[in-house]
């Protein structure tokens, strides 16, 4: 008998298991498969704008720091005002979805691609974003290699206030709807890397980046 | 992993005995107790999400093997490969069969508490594969002599500043930092080199979500996401126990996790990984295994611990544990310590192994109030002194005396007589004083804690008094 058929033999033996209560297990499983229950969740406002606020404090509690514009054409200038301010370097990997917004003119050299260990700056969007926490929902793809927001030191992300979800659970419709299934990597990312490994005093920048700072697109 | 559970009272009696020891302990507790209560204030219905994420996980654990089997089809479809480990020496068989399959010299690992349970790493070096380390607190135990973690959270939690400072300054061979972010600077460099050259990355699974066939994985370094992403393979090995249904459920129990364990509203990361990278894709694994464990985990469904299979990981029950607090992980000799891990030690390892464990608890239930998914800690670990007794395996002195109590018992003049004697005895003992310093008969018990002394008549006497005057 190989290991997969011992051991759940043992655990049908355990749950008794005949074919009257695998039935009704079945049943179980298919109610909780097609249910898709939520929870009981914190309760606060989530009017759009107050959507956006709560995210925003939230992302700050987070240690990120945050910058809002009005459009799209905003963000390469407001990007480029954070590098200089955190005298950071003007060179940046994007991530290919953003590759169209106009980089070269705000004074960025900007290349459309994955990550490489050499990257200082990634530049990514993000799939929606969740007020609750002040995360960011990233998925992957070609046009949204998930290192982009891994390898560099610093990670500059780009949201849509319009993609601001109250909760995960949210986030999870708006993939099933939009997405169909899910892509190889979901990241929720809430802050710059950190590790409190050592005496349990929080350090930044533990494998991942440094700093994470979100330039939000009212729209 | 080697267990050494028997030898728990003398390692507690060691760890009692180290200064330096209990100094980090002391700084570790409150931190962890501190951070969890102001943590949880932000849920509106603690408590109800607590019996939600239970219930959650008794559906999937009273019916484990068909939410395995609907696990596994959904894995399966999504191109990943499922295995199955009957204990630790198959993990590291089929990890080192993946290995070879691929052609891997180098292993990069984020935190799991199984290859801990299976000595994995061992048996990688034997078989010429290089496993590193990459959480920190698990790179400062690898590069310290292969050292066990003394906490499923914080595996380092035992060592202080000047502990990793003397160590990195020893085996990197640079100039001797105590400053924190410095040295994990230092780590953080030596380990990108690993992270980019390992083809091999390796991780634990915190939750197996039925719906999707994915893995989630929660992390604050991004170490996890490093071994998930860069190799072009990657071995989840997780226990059979951790399935979920959907990502609804995932978002509940994502609510207790990180704030029971770190005091978190969300960890930094919280990655949910479905099948291997699609051709036009730059990044993530070509293959991805998942090895299912058993090691002791099928013979505890549907018995006497079923709760148990509950458990998320977290940690508050140690953490909040007066024993915990007071040795540290290391004295309860295997991989889980604190109250999940004395009772999931005599469960994996053998009752007869660990004779100490489910007696290393005060039962003030601290645990049970504090986990997220209300295993009843306390219930379990005397269920486990039951089941002691009930197989002999109790001293011979314990036997004997309580055999004889139980004989005096029955016989109710011997034990008013016995009772009387010794109530005196006790407080002849005292000399006039509230507490006896030193007890005779048991030395070793006083030997931490005062006896109190017997006040005024026994209860037997004052009930017969009371029954004389309310006849007359």
């Amino acid at each position: 008998m190989n290991s997969r058929e011992e051991i759940l033999g043992r655990v049908r033996a355990g749950l008794q298991r005949n074919a009257t209560n695998a039935a009704a297990g079945r049943e179980v499983m298919a109610a909780a498969l097609s249910a898709n229950s939520e929870g009981p969740k914190p309760v606060f406002d989530t009017a759009p704008q107050a959507l956006l606020e709560r995210f925003r404090v939230k992302s700050e509690l987070q240690s990120s720091t945050v910058d809002i514009v009005a459009a799209d054409a905003d963000v390469p200038a407001a990007v480029a005002r954070y590098l200089a301010e955190m005298k950071l370097p003007k060179a940046a990997v994007v991530q290919p979805a953003l590759a169209a917004l106009d980089w070269a003119a705000a004074g960025l050299a900007v290349e459309a691609r994955g990550a490489r260990d050499a990257d200082l700056v990634g530049i990514t969007g993000c799939f929606c974003a969740v007020a609750e926490t002040g995360t960011l929902m990233m998925c992957s793809s070609p046009d949204t290699p998930a290192a982009v927001s891994l390898l560099p030191e610093t990670h500059v992300a780009v949201v849509q206030a319009s993609r601001i979800v109250a909760y995960m659970e949210d986030a999870w419709n708006l993939a099933r709807k939009e997405l169909g299934t899910l892509p190889r990597a979901v990241n929720f990312i809430s802050g710059p890397s950190r590790t409190g490994d050592i005496e349990q005093t929080i350090v930044l920048g533990a494998h991942g980046p440094y700093r994470v700072h979100l330039v939000i697109v009212e729209g | 992993m080697e267990i050494k559970s028997m030898q728990f009272k003398a390692r507690a009696a060691g760890s009692l005995a180290n200064v330096a020891l209990q100094g980090n302990l002391k700084n570790a507790k409150g931190k962890f107790v501190t951070k969890r209560a102001e943590a949880i204030r932000d849920l509106d219905d603690f408590e109800g999400t607590r019996d939600a994420a239970a219930a959650i996980r008794n559906k999937v654990i009273d019916n484990l093997d068909l939410w395995l089997e609907r696990f596994e089809q959904k894995a399966r479809d999504t191109g990943a490969t499922v295995l199955w480990a009957k204990d630790g020496a198959e993990v590291c068989r089929l990890v080192i069969d993946i290995a070879k399959k691929h052609g891997v010299k180098k292993v990069t690992k984020s935190k799991s508490m199984l290859s801990e349970e299976a000595g994995l790493n061992h048996a990688l070096e034997a078989a010429g594969i290089q496993p590193v380390e990459t959480d920190l607190g698990e790179y400062i135990l690898q590069v310290d002599n292969n050292e066990p973690p003394s906490h499923i959270i914080a595996p380092a939690v035992h060592k202080s500043l000047d502990d990793v400072a003397d160590l990195f300054h020893k085996v990197h061979g640079t100039p001797r930092k105590t400053d924190i972010p410095a040295l994990t600077r230092e780590a953080r460099e030596v380990l990108r080199g690993h992270f980019l050259s390992a083809e091999m990355g390796l991780s634990g699974g915190n939750f197996l979500v039925a719906e999707t066939g994915s893995v989630a994985l929660v992390t604050n370094e991004g170490n996890g996401r490093m071994v998930t992403t860069l190799p072009k393979v990657h071995v989840v090995i997780t226990g059979i126990e951790k399935v979920i249904p959907t990502l609804e459920d995932l978002s509940t129990l994502m609510r207790l996790l990180p704030r029971s364990a770190t005091g978190q509203s969300i960890s930094n990361y919280f990655s949910i990984l479905t099948g291997v990278k699609k051709p036009e894709e730059h990044d993530g694994p070509e293959h991805l295994y998942f090895v299912l464990v058993d090691s002791g985990r099928a013979d505890v469904v549907g018995g006497d611990f079923h709760a148990m299979l509950r458990c998320i990981r977290c940690g508050a029950c140690m953490n909040h544990c007066p024993v915990y607090q007071t040795i540290g992980g290391h004295a309860y000799g295997w991989v889980y310590p604190g109250p999940m891990g004395s009772v999931l030690t005599p469960l994996y390892a053998g009752i007869e192994n660990s004779i100490d464990l489910p007696h290393a608890a005060t039962l003030c239930n601290q645990c049970g109030i504090v986990c997220p998914v209300k295993i009843p800690l306390p219930d379990l670990l005397r269920k486990l002194r039951e089941k002691q007794t009930e197989r002999g395996l109790r001293p011979l002195t314990e036997r004997i005396g309580l055999r004889m109590w139980a004989w005096v018992a029955q016989q109710p003049k011997l034990y008013a007589l016995g009772a009387s004697f010794g109530a005196r005895y006790l407080k002849w003992l005292a000399g006039g004083a509230d507490r006896i310093r030193v007890l005779p008969t048991a030395p070793e018990w006083t030997l931490g804690r005062d006896f109190p002394a017997p006040q005024g008549k026994t209860f037997r006497e004052l009930y017969a008094a009371r029954r004389k005057s309310a006849a007359t």
